[in-house]
């Protein structure tokens, strides 16, 4: 370092070299903070490796640790050797070196410090735009390749893309499958190892979409579609919760997914929609649309002001003298 | 001032803070558990009977002015407002829930659908003003509330997968009747039946139960004011083993 | 002496300026005047509202008409400042009357507690009073937050109800995010603010005392939610559930913006007075880190806490007079909701943090006896968050539906606003090289600063990162990050800060034993709550839930038990504040630190008019171990030194 020291006086000790002692305990440990994270910790690390999305996130943050642990070890070192070096000794009351600054010292900072946050930024975007990488709101035209093929009809065993639209609503999760008639469900079940892409929106409040196995989170919003796209790797169950406040039971409203076979999934879906085309109830929903407003219902149409006893709904929320939904 | 005056001064300003914390904690923040009271079911041959009304806005006793449900007490058979209600685990729960607030569309006619009751069905009967049944034990598993003014509100415990709508007198030909004032009665008023079962778990817990149909007048989307109150459009069910 | 002139109570005022006779306490305008004057607005302002808006359906159906309580609280503001007699000098100037000596601006006129009460424009009196007051609002939010811990022990068992759990957690933040802003910035920054640049006065003393009392109004109107069965939004108050929300969202909509318009007086006084009051010979150069740090958080309030009373009012005229900014069917969007919102709530957090930054800057270099080093690097440091602030607030909407192509953009100048922040640690790291570091209590709350502010900003550069973000995002990963940075990084400096500083305010110093039990009991337990919170983030549990999965009771549990502990070292330190002040009293009257600051120099406390005479700035404050080093100012200097544009009215006691 480039600071002018005192001459010692003769027989009085050199001053040790902070810079080399430093920077070889930091080497070490550094090297060694590195090898547990990428060779023990990696494989551990959430949100696990269950689907496409999530091992992205794992490799992702495992090089995040990677590369913040020498700068964590460095700093921390740096104090404690500090505190434990440079601390005034007992009844001396005098000043420290006047040292104003270093040139080569912030310079070095400086680059250092601009090209890891570069680095990180150029990695992150690399890990973000890959295909299926990170698994939050990719919107409906990715500007990478999709991993399978769009269509209205779903197959297993192909490269279909299994659209699942998610339906937050105040508090409990629905999920509509357009490809199987857009019949819906209160369970979410996956085909492992197809593309799934997943819509998401609500009906009144924003939400947000966390399947945490899945490394999929995407925020519903009333009459928007945010649209993530993942692909399972792994059979198992997953998690879904409610990861934006949405109202009081905003932490109860959770439920669990399932990925099974494609040939299982099929038969699940296809038997729902079988069951609920005989039961009326396909026939009651609303006709598939990416995104709902729920204060518009056709089928009661003009009837509904001309019912007496109707206690809200259709925006008429504001009472008869007030203005209403245009 | 004099220390005796200062440590006067510090005894009573503590006391006050204190005092006013203790007051906070029971009377606003601990409002659910201090100032709503619990139904509780006991089992007689592993079945216990609840049973709940759901009353229109009224403009009567009940402040602020809105929809709501009440339990009613299995012994004293009197009408309770509150929904907070306990039964015991692993046994038959049979539901009847008197529907006396007319008809509302659901916000997602998804839950049209009876899901999670024994036989996935509901059984459902609808009297008018002057008490004439006009439909009788119906046992259905849909009631559409889109294409007829049949469901007043919905009754879902979604830790269980129990989605019931709860159907409302027909609106056709109860319009302008509804009952007017709460807790409401059979006579004189019109109203629909329903009755369904469903097992309670094995093991104790919370589970909340809510209403998915927004009737909250004046809230945008009709899913503030009474959906979002304790003891109003949405409660809890505390199983006990 | 002044005649306090009030436009309520017109007296034949005949008397010149020699016959003065002070008025009783209780007949000149105080706190308690206040007090009548917002109960008379209130009472007024909600009938004006029956009035005007009494027949919506929400309210006959509901009892709450939220155009009366919105107006009551209005009106209740302007009763409560105008009953403190903020308004006097004003009426009094438009109906020609001059205006009173400047003896009132210095509090000179008010040798008691008095002057505490009251609308006194002395600097220094309302350092104190904000002191007080921020104590009391961190405290009120502290235990909000035992309440929380209180039903997180659970999984699934409730001691408290939803609604009043989310009210809880809504009340927490909310104070703590409002008025935290204010914890450096008050009582360090208005007390020390003119002290340190060699100033006798702020520029606007009205604006500076009138930023004060709105506080303690904004932390009543927030208070009084509770009384509505609180707020389901949480401090974000996300539309639309603040449309839905009843009665308690208005209390909430107001008490931030009320308090955003406290920010915008206090940056907008600290700017002009630090720009324009400067003594001669203070060059920017010399400028101590804790004014740099003032002056960047001063441009982030008037810059940004604007955009935040707007979406508040647009908030509150969508809840009362149904506008739909932010309702989809009827035209607006959620997302001009969320965007206004951290484009304030983003330079806000920086409000919060940037003061911590300048007090730990200060502390370090007195008590490592070294210069600062790299002091250009650090106001570079300062200026360059406070800049970069404004460019990095999508990234809180990450997965909230925005444009994708938007996040790359967003993700390298939230990694890039890592690099001025890193500049403080540079600084900070250089000032320890070959330093000779004694551990007194501020010292010892600095290191902790470093300590947890850099966990704070590690984790943040994990949040940046898109695709990590994902599952880290409304989590308590989240939470972790952010208590790191607020309450280890702002909370300690303040600490600190409150340490150092106390003995030159009041001349009173805090108890040594007692404050290194709280300093070691504070740091353990804080990092012993925090810590765990990154892992259950990671693992799944999600922010304000009050339900979570099994496996995760024991941490949970852990963390709760550590929150309490938590608790109890803050009610050490509270402790240790009020016997310290009100019974031991050891007096502390000198220069203990022996710092080389232009504070440190004057008596204890400080006399009324900071200055005999404006002081001619020598040397910067960080001139430590240079041998014959200047010292940092001449007190006395000689007579027609200064020119007449630095010498406010009064110079002529001087």
């Amino acid at each position: 370092m480039a600071t002018t020291e005192t001459p010692a006086a003769p027989g009085a000790q050199r001053e040790p070299n902070h810079a080399w002692r430093l920077f070889a305990v930091w080497f070490v440990l550094a090297l060694a903070a590195d090898l547990v994270i990428w060779f023990v910790w990696k494989p551990h690390l959430p949100p696990g490796d269950m689907s496409s999305s999530a091992q992205h996130q794992q490799f992702d943050i495992a090089v995040l640790a990677v590369t913040g642990a020498p700068v964590v070890v460095a700093v921390l070192l740096y104090f404690v050797y500090a505190i434990v070096v440079w601390r005034a000794k007992p009844g001396d009351d005098s000043d420290g070196e006047p040292i104003y600054g270093n040139t080569k010292v912030q310079a070095t900072w400086i680059i250092g410090t601009s090209a890891i946050v570069l680095w990180l930024a150029v990695f992150g975007t690399i890990e973000l735009v890959g295909p299926a990488g990170a698994g939050a709101g990719e919107g409906p035209s990715p500007i990478w390749t999709l991993a399978g093929k769009q269509t209205t009809s779903w197959a297993p065993g192909t490269n279909d893309i299994l659209e699942v639209q998610v339906i937050g609503q105040q508090w409990t999760w629905t999920y509509r499958y357009p490809q199987f008639g857009g019949m819906e469900s209160s369970s979410l079940m996956l085909p492992v190892g197809m593309p799934v892409a997943f819509h998401v929106t609500s009906l009144d409040v924003i939400h947000s979409f966390w399947a945490y196995q899945l490394g999929v989170k995407a925020d519903a919003n009333p009459g928007v579609d945010n649209v993530a796209f993942v692909t399972p790797k792994a059979t198992g169950s997953v998690t879904v919760r409610c990861s934006e406040l949405c109202g009081i039971w905003h932490g109860a409203m959770f439920n669990y997914g399932q990925v099974v076979s494609p040939t299982a999934f099929q038969s699940w879906a296809s038997g729902v929609q079988a069951k609920e085309q005989a039961d009326g109830v396909l026939a009651a929903l609303p006709a598939y649309t990416l995104t709902y407003d729920p204060t518009v219902i056709p089928q009661l149409g003009k009837n509904i002001p001309a019912i007496d006893g109707i206690t809200g709904a259709a925006g008429y929320y504001y009472g008869p003298g007030n203005p209403v939904t245009p | 001032m004099s220390v005796v005056a200062r440590a006067a001064a510090l005894t009573a300003a503590f006391l006050i803070v204190v005092g006013l914390g203790v007051f906070t904690s029971l009377y606003y923040i601990g409002s659910a558990s201090t100032q709503l009271t619990t139904v509780h079911y006991a089992a007689s041959n592993g079945q216990v009977n609840v049973v709940l009304q759901e009353d229109p806005q009224n403009d009567s006793a009940t402040k602020p002015d809105w929809v709501t449900y009440y339990t009613q007490d299995p012994t004293s058979k009197q009408w309770v407002h509150t929904t907070l209600f306990t039964v015991p685990a692993g046994v038959k729960v049979n539901v009847t829930i008197y529907g006396f607030d007319g008809c509302t569309p659901l916000r997602n006619n998804y839950f049209s659908q009876v899901q999670g009751t024994i036989g996935g069905t509901v059984t459902v009967s609808q009297f008018d003003q002057k008490g004439k049944e006009y439909v009788t034990n119906d046992t259905t598993s849909v009631i559409n509330s889109w294409s007829d003014c049949n469901v007043g509100h919905t009754f879902a415990i979604p830790g269980m997968n129990i989605y019931v709508p709860v159907a409302s007198p027909n609106a056709q030909l109860s319009a302008n009747n509804l009952c007017s004032s709460s807790p409401c009665t059979t006579s004189g008023n019109p109203y629909a039946q329903e009755t369904f079962s469903f097992m309670s778990p094995s093991h104790g817990g919370t589970y909340r139960w809510q209403c998915l149909i927004p009737c909250g007048g004046g809230y945008i989307d009709g899913n503030g004011g009474p959906m979002q109150t304790l003891g109003w459009m949405m409660g809890q069910m505390d199983v006990v083993s | 002496m002044a005649i306090e002139t009030q436009p309520e109570r017109a007296e034949p005022t005949g008397r010149g300026p020699e016959v003065i006779a002070r008025r009783p306490w209780w007949l000149s305008p105080g706190v308690h005047t206040g007090l009548i004057g917002a109960v008379i607005g209130y009472f007024f302002g909600h009938w004006l509202g029956n009035f005007l808006g009494g027949d919506y359906a929400r309210s006959s159906l509901s009892d709450a008409n939220d155009v009366a309580i919105v107006l009551g609280y209005l009106f209740a503001v302007i009763g409560w400042v105008a009953g403190l007699g903020v308004f006097n000098d004003l009426f009094g100037l438009m109906l020609g009357r001059p205006l009173p000596e400047e003896g009132r601006l210095i509090g000179k006129e008010d040798p008691g507690l008095g002057k505490y009460f009251r609308y006194t424009l002395d600097h220094k009196v309302v350092g104190i009073q904000y002191l007080y007051g921020m104590i009391a609002y961190f405290l009120t939010g502290g235990l909000f937050a035992m309440a929380i811990r209180t039903e997180l022990l659970s999984p699934s068992y409730h001691l408290i109800g939803p609604e009043q759990y989310l009210m809880v957690v809504g009340e927490h933040g909310t104070m703590m995010m409002m008025m935290m802003s204010s914890v450096i910035l008050g009582p360090f920054g208005q007390y020390f603010g003119p002290l340190l640049i060699g100033s006798k006065r702020v520029a606007f003393p009205r604006l500076e005392a009138l930023g004060f009392w709105l506080t303690p109004a904004a932390y009543v109107i927030l208070l009084s939610a509770v009384l509505f069965g609180g707020f389901p939004t949480g401090w974000t108050g996300y539309e639309p559930l603040a449309l839905q929300a009843q009665s308690g969202e208005d209390a909430y909509f107001f008490a931030f913006g009320l308090m955003g318009i406290s920010m915008i007086l206090a940056g907008f006084n600290m700017i002009v007075t630090i720009i324009n009051y400067r003594a001669p010979g203070m060059r920017w150069s010399r400028l101590p880190m804790f004014v740099w740090s003032m002056f960047t958080v001063s441009f982030l309030q008037v810059l940004a806490v604007p955009v935040l009373v707007g979406a508040c009012y647009m908030g509150l005229v969508d809840r009362t007079f149904q506008t739909s900014f932010f309702t989809n069917q009827l035209g607006g969007s959620s997302f001009l909701y969320e965007d206004l919102f951290w484009f304030f709530g983003h330079p806000e957090v920086y409000i919060l943090a940037l003061p911590g930054f300048g007090v730990i800057s200060e502390v370090v270099s007195v008590f490592c006896r070294k210069p600062l080093f790299g002091y250009k690097i650090a106001a570079a440091g300062m200026l360059g968050v406070g800049i970069l602030s404004f460019f990095v607030w999508q990234h809180h909407l990450f997965d909230s539906g925005i444009n994708p192509d938007m996040r790359p953009l967003f993700m390298l100048t939230t990694e890039l606003i890592s690099i001025p922040t890193g500049f403080i640690y540079l600084v900070g790291m250089g000032t320890f090289w070959k330093a000779r570091i004694r551990f007194s209590i501020p010292m010892l709350f600095a290191l902790a600063f470093y300590f947890n502010f850099f966990i704070g900003g590690i984790s943040g550069v994990f949040l940046s990162d898109v695709p990590a973000d994902t599952t880290e995002h409304g989590s308590f990963f989240v939470m972790a990050h952010f208590h790191y940075t607020i309450m280890g990084g702002l909370i300690f400096a303040f600490f600190s800060g409150i340490y150092y500083w106390l003995p030159k305010m009041t001349g009173i110093k805090l108890n040594e034993t007692l404050g290194k039990i709280h300093f070691w009991t504070m740091f353990i337990f804080f990092n012993s709550t925090f810590l765990p919170l990154f892992a259950l983030g990671l693992m799944g549990m999600p922010r304000r839930v009050f339900e979570y999965a099994r496996n995760l009771e024991t941490l949970n549990d852990w963390v709760s038990i550590s929150a309490f502990l938590l608790g109890g070292s803050i009610l050490i330190f509270l402790i240790n504040f009020v016997m310290s002040m009100l019974f031991w009293r050891e007096p502390e009257v000198g220069n203990p630190w022996r710092s080389r600051s232009l504070e440190w120099q004057l008596s204890t406390p400080p006399p009324p008019e900071n200055f005999k005479r404006v002081p001619v700035i020598l040397a910067g404050p960080y001139d430590y171990g240079v041998k014959d080093a200047l010292p940092v100012a001449d007190l006395n200097p000689p007579p027609g030194v200064i020119g007449s544009a630095y010498a406010p009215a009064g110079a002529g006691e001087g």
